[in-house]
């Protein structure tokens, strides 16, 4: 029976570009393939990228899948901070009792992106690179101030991230993974959109032993943010009481039709406070 | 062509695809396994949700050649030809877990999935499991009882730790 045109139930073919495939075996062989001179992406979970590309927003000529290698995948406690690898998943590190132990808010976070047959794809890596600025990864690495660490470099969190769709990172760059100082307290908590669960506003809040605070902003119309404003009330006084008074200014949220500027803002200080309520009620 | 080598339903495959072939129409058009369905076609709705080492995935997502070496479950692998019906599957069907029955295959397959995780047969526990899978019939509740009597019917026997 002939299928009706552009039904996409009937359709032969892909809806992907012809694209070249390659599958490294290591980091070094991964930037070789990311150098010679044609249209390359790296390819993690793909679950944001391999979208793109169904939907015909990108069509690299290359994909240079480097999810399985082993150097992109440890997780291990040195010097205090806690190593990951890019290419963990979100589902992997929810789950991972190293995580849970160092950090239970970071953990909480991954267990909450999206729904579970995305985080057993996505990664670490890939949601930072992408930079999306309603990742909730953004927002938590950047309140516990991590070091980036790609093939050449480490980076702080506070130079990484560069608006929307946008980091520090060059063209042929491989993040390779992150390092974490330990919290005293740290939590994060969004407010979803209710079909694709991507986060309309999500505040994380970290909170050392030395007293500094740091407190980011996802959903913003420039990425990820942080606020000091709320993060020098929060270092005179850890409590929802400190952020009376404080707001987000509306000229740095991103306006949709999910939800506009206004809004967001308003949600953005609401959050910050539940947040601190939340923190404060779990024990130490 | 890039070859491809997976174990599907239990049998080893060794073929060649395309490298732009996404999971889902390899199941569907190559090996004419349609029990997985494209539904929204932007990994929202987990009516294509298969099994990829145990784990549930959305196959509309995933290109065939991430599943090199993988062992991939479709819901036809849960009742080979002449066998019981799989017990989730006697779940939905006593507990009228489905109504027009397109989302079945992939809430069959998350459930699945759910049972090894060690997720408890209870509500909450269930909706948050099942958040990548949605039901335009929104015939919720009878899938809710379903899933988890089916991860009962699974779990029976476990030692209490696994829950």
């Amino acid at each position: 029976m002939p299928s009706a045109p552009g039904c996409a139930a009937c359709r032969k073919g892909s809806p992907v570009q012809p694209f070249e495939y390659c599958r490294p075996a290591s980091v070094a062989e991964a930037l070789a393939l990311l150098r010679e001179g044609v249209d390359a992406k790296l390819l993690a979970g793909g679950q944001s990228l391999l979208a793109s590309m169904k939907l015909g927003l990108m069509a690299p000529e290359r994909l240079i899948d480097i999810a399985r290698l082993p150097d992109l995948r440890g997780l291990e406690l040195s010097g205090g901070r806690l190593q990951l690898g890019a290419m963990l998943s979100h589902g992997e590190l929810a789950a991972a009792p190293a995580l849970r132990a160092f950090a239970p808010g970071l953990a909480q976070l991954a267990g909450h992106i999206a729904d579970a047959q995305v985080r057993s794809r996505g990664t670490l890596g890939g949601s930072l690179a992408n930079a999306d600025p309603a990742a909730c990864w953004s927002a938590g690495v950047m309140a516990l101030g991590a070091t980036l660490r790609s093939d050449r470099r480490e980076i702080p969190a506070d130079e990484f991230f560069a608006g929307l769709f946008s980091t520090a990172l060059e063209p042929d760059e491989l993040l390779c993974g992150l390092s974490l100082p330990r919290p005293r307290r740290f939590a994060y908590l969004k407010f979803e959109q209710p079909a694709s669960r991507f986060a309309l506003v999500g505040v994380a809040i970290a909170q050392f032993e030395d007293g500094r605070v740091r407190l980011a902003l996802n959903g913003t119309a420039q990425g990820v943010l942080r606020l000091p404003e709320f993060e020098r009330a929060l270092e005179r006084d850890f409590s929802p009481a400190a952020l009376r008074g404080l707001r987000v200014d509306e000229a740095l949220m991103s306006s949709d039709l999910h939800a506009g500027a206004d809004y967001r803002a308003h949600l953005a200080a609401v959050l910050a406070r539940r947040l601190l309520t939340r923190m404060l009620e779990t024990p130490i | 062509m890039p070859q491809l080598t997976l174990t599907l339903n239990g049998q080893a495959q060794s073929l060649e695809v395309e490298a732009n072939t996404l999971l889902l129409d390899l199941l569907r058009e190559r090996f004419r396994l349609t029990g997985s369905h494209r539904g929204c076609d932007t990994a929202q709705c987990g009516a294509c949700t298969v099994r990829v080492n145990g784990q549930a995935s959305k196959a509309c997502n995933l290109l065939a050649l991430q599943c090199e070496g993988a062992t991939v479950q479709t819901v036809e692998g849960l009742r080979p030809d002449g066998a019981d019906w799989h017990p989730m599957q006697l779940a939905f069907s006593q507990h009228h877990g489905l109504q027009c029955g397109f989302c079945t295959p992939g809430m069959l397959m998350r459930a699945c999935a759910m049972a090894d995780e060690g997720c408890p047969p209870e509500r909450a526990a269930v909706r948050q499991g099942l958040a990548g899978n949605l039901c335009r019939c929104t015939g919720y509740e009878g899938i809710v009882d379903a899933v988890c009597a089916g991860l009962r019917s699974l779990q029976e026997g476990e030692p209490r730790a696994a829950l």
